[in-house]
């Protein structure tokens, strides 16, 4: 996962890349086997104890998910904290410090 | 043979333990994903599910940013940003897609409407954005070409 928040205009600027195949379940491999659902089901993100973030994932996502997001009431240094949970029951959770432009 | 009174008790109060331990377990933490809005394979199911049957208004205050001719269905970009005040909830859908509703994002108090993420298509269709404010759904539609699909079915 990699996350980038900035100090824009009075609010947080956010955005996070994470590595996931989101597969669908619908497409097959090259052997012609159907390759099994696996794919992000929610996304939160909190800063300073308060969940400033949480979306709900389907397979229509892009593999790869790219989110973008703003929220206030936070300033450069503090700490934003994103995890992600899978339908696999697959999970990971990163920090990083949000920075000034 | 028979369950005794004393029996009884311990089983009902053991049931009551667990429950409380459930409650006490943030709502966070327990699956909120809203399975049947996302197995859903027709748009209007999928949107009563997600909101149920609150009633839907055209609004030209919600914007959605997305390119014209799309050459990748797999890789859609859009941003999607509402003027609307109080909004709660917003979801894009792709109705052609066999699970219509793509996301669904809840729009806290400290978050401001305005989100981006690249999604799937699986041909040429309308991108259906709907918003929740107060008790209201507001819903603006925008139409996407789509040169190759992105459902890899």
């Amino acid at each position: 996962m990699k996350i980038k928040a900035v100090v824009q205009d009075n609010a947080i600027s956010v955005k996070v890349l994470i590595n996931h195949p989101m597969e669908t379940g619908r497409a097959k491999d090259q052997s012609g086997a159907i390759i099994p659902a696996h794919y992000i089901t929610e996304v939160t993100a909190t800063c300073k104890g308060e969940t400033v973030f949480h979306a709900e994932l389907g397979p229509g996502v892009s593999k790869d998910p790219y989110i973008a997001f703003q929220f206030t009431g936070a300033k450069a240094g503090d700490v934003i904290k994103i995890s992600w949970i899978d339908n696999r029951k697959g999970t990971e959770t990163m920090e990083s410090a949000i920075t000034a432009m | 043979m028979g369950i005794s009174r004393r029996d009884f008790c311990k089983t009902l109060a053991g049931s009551a333990a667990s429950l409380a331990v459930l409650a006490v377990i943030p709502g966070r933490a327990l699956a909120s994903w809203s399975e049947k809005a996302f197995m859903a394979d027709k748009l209007d199911d999928a949107i009563a599910a997600k909101y149920g049957g609150l009633p839907i208004e055209d609004s030209s205050a919600i914007e959605i940013k997305a390119p014209e001719i799309a050459e990748n269905g797999a890789f859609v970009p859009v941003t999607v940003s509402t003027t609307i005040p109080g909004v709660t909830s917003i979801s894009i859908f792709v109705p052609v897609n066999f699970s219509p509703l793509v996301t669904s994002i809840d729009v806290l108090p400290r978050m401001k409407p305005d989100v981006s993420m690249r999604i799937r298509m699986a041909k040429t269709s309308n991108m259906v954005v709907i918003v929740k404010a107060g008790n209201k759904l507001y819903r603006t539609v925008r139409e996407v070409k789509v040169t190759i699909g992105g459902c890899g079915g």
